[in-house]
């Protein structure tokens, strides 16, 4: 069969867009492999592959642009036509199957003519300077001209733009003067998310991608997941850029800047300095961000692992409720609310299941509070006077900033949150070279994570370090797993459940003895629908807690995370980050010696106690799918 | 009504549903046999063959099958479809009858085009009728393995729908938009399951085939192209209409039956079809020389080809779905080159860019609508030189817009 791609079951896209099924054809007498002969190289590929994945497996090169390994076919943007032969017109090499023995040429004249013609064509209405642009240098439609010798355009450039930018969200821009309507953002949104927000309006030359009546992407139920960045292969999406506030701040010598660095990115910025995906960097890091002029680096590992003390605290004590208690309002399962775009979803999509989130603030923003509070007192330091910066893999960190809740502490919890690109961008114009540098670590006494809190950062992490911790608490002992691997909720299957038995309880929770504790973990808005779904239809009655990321693969892929984006590139960076967790004095997050001496000096009630709620719980909005009463702009 | 109409196909005597019980009486495997054997092509224009078509719907491995009747009749100057769905209404429901018995589909669609939203009454009434009759619902005839009904959907005005795969998309209630082919709708059509989709004319055809036989269907037409093709003649003559001709009819014994004079060129095929000089006027309809979907557009020496191809193209400009870059893109820059032509600021090197652009899209489009679109581009600039004079230098400044 042709490869399978993570949108193919989804059950919103159209079928002219679904990884098409060849059973049917395949069942004929043909077999299971067909012979091909791609410029002639004579290989056998399996019935139903498609004429690129032919190519590629035999590295023949054949240019692409609306085709994304992540995403259904569309076969719109024609930039990969070659010869077939047999055929009249040329066809689409992304979406061509094979089912018969074929011959293709894949750089003939005819194809090379029209494959310029093609960009040419998609020029012509693409407004902008490549170097006023911020995908300069990684931008697919720039590499195809110069792969395909375009000098100049042979039918025109347009000299102005046509519509106006949308920047009214505070997580994704939209510049459609930009776009080449290849479509990738469409099936991102509808297919790979299944959020919906945009699709493409009007026809012919007006084709615009829009959202619902046009409306500004703020007003609309865009979750600010921002796969449709990451998928864009021009500059016609991106994230919102703190950038200039960020050195603003470093320059203001009143100003206290500190950073906190996400579990994600230190594991795929190094891709931005042409290193292979999968290469962590964590230390090189801290020592750029220190001579960017970050007063303090420390790392969001930290409230990570405070996270999974209150979370898991919370799981504790709903789990209690209800079994010991006989407390029927519980809302179980228990569900994660690390992942903004997540919750940002479920308040859109699923308003009437919100008890079921975590009160927990994510690992971000209990760092922001924490660091206004706790660490303001302990170094003297006027919370005033400090400017909270985030290093996230994510675009919709930065709409999580600006929530009007997110101020416990009496000022803004996280001022600004840059993602990797954009933080990648300011260590390059800062002349430095990241690979190369020398190492260093975080600083105290916010800069130490356990193990558990650094495999936040790929999609089951969360789950693995609760039950680490979860476990430990019930029966006092470790999980019991080889190397505390958990691995039944790693990898990147969308849905995973585990179940672990609870024998010999201590005395506390000897209400769980016999108890089997049934998790699941989703990763992707599409498989968090499946699973609401699941919830809607009473199926998750006996689980206890389940872990969405918004994100395919967790937020190592996340929106705000280095481009391209692969499920290979996503595995590699999983990969980097279980290697490094292996090699952390702590892998648990209650073991973590700050996180004692916080509950000790500080949160003295300890996890879900009075100050831990003021600061560190938070609430959320039914927010539904009509937003407010904006006046329709079309 | 019906006898008014003459022809040697579709316009000729046919008594109502005796077809139908003839394919009753021959089985599936007679009809396939029957419609493959007569080399019967599609109607709509592209010309496959229908009883390939039919064959491959027939052996699917599926329980759900469709036949859909394409009445998205859009191309300008084509009208021969709403003729047949308001004079023979019964023989096109009967055509439809017997390809679903064939292939073994149990429900029908006849997709209708949406300005002929005043026919839907009609052929709603007719079906209603044809139920009591027995001719739809279950047991057909008395069969009782035998049945089948039909649901007439409006399209909305989008010409590119009449493409097949677009049509589907629209029957489905997405935005209609041509798919990827392959795989074709016999494998995965309307929901995912095998459909065949005919031209109105093409199942007109059917019960003519079935009764009368493959050796009279083949007698009539040429070698390579068996049977009639109904016309819509319009433009510059004295009797416009449709008109059903054998193919092999050469273009001028048109013109005669038309009555047109000081006729310069005739636009066969719509405007996704190509442009005659008088110089083609003998070449004949048919598969084998020119294919077309049924118009016929005369133009007199009055007209100016210019602004005829121009026409055209702000038609595709309107109706290109948007979806692939050459068409959505390639339009425009054709219109503007067609507009230097005109004022006679186009040079030949842009020129040969321009038709480099016209084959590209016709190459490279994803469906038949961004394939045909530069046609009659293509036809002008070839055929009617001394409509156009080329300049020695195309000024940039022409190029930037914005």
């Amino acid at each position: 069969m042709a490869k399978k791609n993570f949108a193919q079951d989804t059950s919103r896209a159209p079928v002219s867009q679904r990884t098409q099924k060849f059973e049917k054809v395949a069942k004929g007498s043909l077999g299971a492999t067909v012979k091909a002969v791609i410029d002639d190289i004579e290989i056998k590929v399996p019935m139903g592959a498609t004429v690129l994945e032919a190519a590629r497996s035999v590295n023949i090169k054949i240019p692409t642009l609306c085709q994304h390994d992540d995403l259904c076919l569309a076969g719109v943007c024609r930039v990969c036509v070659v010869e077939v032969e047999g055929q009249r017109t040329l066809q689409a090499a992304c979406s061509f199957p094979i089912t018969a023995p074929i011959k293709v040429k894949t750089y003939s004249a005819k194809v090379r003519r029209a494959r310029r013609n093609i960009i040419q064509l998609l020029l012509r209405n693409h407004y902008g300077e490549c170097y006023s642009c911020a995908r300069n240098n990684n931008c697919e439609l720039q590499a195809l001209a110069k792969e395909y010798g375009i000098t100049s355009y042979t039918f025109g450039h347009i000299g102005q733009p046509r519509y106006k930018q949308d920047k009214s969200s505070y997580s994704v821009e939209r510049d459609m003067n930009k776009c080449v309507l290849c479509r990738r953002c469409v099936r991102t949104c509808i297919d790979l998310q299944e959020v919906g927000v945009l699709e493409a309006s009007e026809r012919g030359q007006n084709t615009k991608i829009v959202t619902y009546l046009d409306k500004p992407l703020n007003d609309v139920v865009c979750i600010n997941c921002g796969q449709c960045i990451n998928r864009c292969p021009t500059g016609a999406l991106k994230a919102k850029d703190p950038s200039e506030e960020v050195w603003d701040a470093i320059d203001d010598p009143k100003k206290h800047v500190i950073i906190q660095t996400a579990p994600s990115p230190r594991a795929a910025i190094g891709e931005a300095f042409g290193l292979p995906a999968g290469t962590s960097v964590t230390k090189q890091l801290n020592t750029a961000l220190r001579r960017m002029g970050f007063d303090k680096v420390f790392d969001t590992n930290f409230t990570a692992d405070l996270t999974i003390m209150e979370e898991g605290t919370e799981l504790l004590l709903r789990l209690k409720k209800k079994l010991k208690d006989k407390d029927s309002n519980v809302a179980l399962p228990l569900f994660t609310s690390c992942s903004p775009g997540w919750v940002k979803y479920i308040e859109h999509f699923y308003p009437e299941k919100l008890k079921h989130i975590s009160t927990a603030k994510s690992p971000q923003q209990m760092f922001g509070a924490i660091v206004k509070t706790w660490y303001a007192q302990k170094e003297g330091i006027d919370p005033a006077g400090i400017v909270s910066v985030s290093l996230m893999p994510c675009s919709a960190k930065k709409f999580e900033c600006e929530r009007p809740e997110m101020n416990s502490s009496g000022y803004k919890d996280v001022d600004f949150a840059l993602t990797t690109r954009e933080l990648a961008g300011m260590i390059k114009e800062s002349g430095m070279d990241l690979p190369n540098l020398p190492e260093s670590n975080f600083d105290d006494p916010l800069g130490t994570g356990s193990g558990a809190a650094l495999i936040f950062a790929a999609t089951g992490g969360v789950m693995e370090a609760a039950i680490r911790t979860v476990y430990e608490i019930v029966t006092g002992r470790e999980v019991p797993f080889d190397k505390l691997r958990v691995k039944p909720v790693r990898g990147m299957n969308g849905i995973k459940t585990a179940e672990l038995a609870v024998k010999n309880a201590l005395p506390d929770w000897r209400f769980l003895e016999g108890a089997v504790l049934k998790v699941m973990v989703g990763h992707g808005t599409a498989n968090a629908r499946k699973i609401m779904e699941m919830l809607l239809r009473g199926e998750l009655d006996d689980y206890h807690f389940v872990e969405i990321m918004a994100c395919p693969g967790g937020c190592i892929g996340g929106g705000g995370q280095p481009i391209p984006t692969s499920p290979e590139i996503r595995k590699a960076r999983a990969q980097a980050i279980y290697k490094e967790e292996e090699g952390l004095p702590y892998r648990k997050s209650h073991d973590n010696p700050f996180i004692k001496m916080i509950y000790k000096e500080f949160l003295k009630d300890g996890p879900c106690g009075h100050l831990s709620h003021k600061l560190l719980h938070t609430g959320y909005t039914a927010r539904g799918k009509w937003i407010g009463n904006k006046k329709v702009v079309r | 009504m019906e006898n008014k109409r003459k022809g040697p196909v579709v316009f000729s005597e046919i008594k109502s549903i005796d077809a139908l019980k003839e394919a009753l009486r021959i089985g599936r495997v007679g009809v396939l046999d029957v419609v493959r054997d007569s080399n019967l092509k599609g109607r709509g224009g592209a010309g496959f063959p229908a009883g390939v078509k039919w064959n491959l719907a027939a052996s699917a491995n599926d329980d759900k099958k469709y036949i859909v009747c394409n009445a998205d009749e859009g191309e300008p100057g084509t009208f021969k479809d709403r003729v047949l769905l308001t004079e023979y209404t019964r023989l096109i429901f009967e055509g439809m009858i017997i390809a679903a018995y064939a292939i073994g589909a149990k429900k029908g669609f006849i997709y209708l085009r949406g300005e002929y939203r005043s026919i839907f009454p009609h052929l709603v009434n007719t079906m209603a009728e044809m139920r009591k009759e027995n001719l739809l619902g279950d047991g057909i005839l008395k069969n009782k393995d035998f049945s089948f009904d039909i649901e007439v959907r409006l399209g909305f005005g989008a010409y590119v729908c009449g493409e097949e795969t677009a049509l589907i998309e629209s029957l489905e209630g997405n935005r209609g938009e041509p798919r990827n082919r392959p795989p074709f709708p016999v494998y995965t059509g309307y929901n995912g399951h095998p459909t065949v989709v005919n031209n109105v004319e093409t199942l007109a055809n059917i019960p003519h085939i079935i009764l009368k036989g493959v050796k009279w269907f083949k007698s009539i037409g040429t070698e390579k192209s068996s049977g009639s093709k109904i016309i819509s003649v319009s433009g510059d003559c004295k009797k416009p209409g449709v008109y059903e001709v054998p193919f092999g009819t050469t273009v001028k014994s048109i013109l005669k039956i038309a009555a047109a004079s000081d006729t310069k060129a005739v636009q066969v095929g719509g405007a996704s079809g190509v442009c005659l000089p008088k110089s083609q006027f003998d070449r004949k309809i048919g598969f084998e020389d020119i294919s077309t979907g049924g118009s016929i557009i005369i133009f007199n020496s009055k007209r100016d080809m210019l602004d005829a191809a121009d026409n055209f193209l702000h038609f595709f400009q309107e109706e290109s779905c948007g979806q692939c870059t050459p068409c959505r893109e390639g339009i425009p820059v054709l219109i503007e080159g067609l507009e230097l032509l005109k004022r006679g600021e186009c040079d030949k090197k842009y020129l040969d860019d321009l038709l480099s652009l016209a084959e590209t899209m016709q190459l490279a489009s994803k469906c038949g609508l961004g394939q045909s679109a530069p046609n009659m581009f293509v036809s002008v600039v070839d055929n009617f030189k001394s409509e156009y004079k080329l300049s020695k230098n195309t000024r940039k400044e022409n190029l930037f817009h914005g």
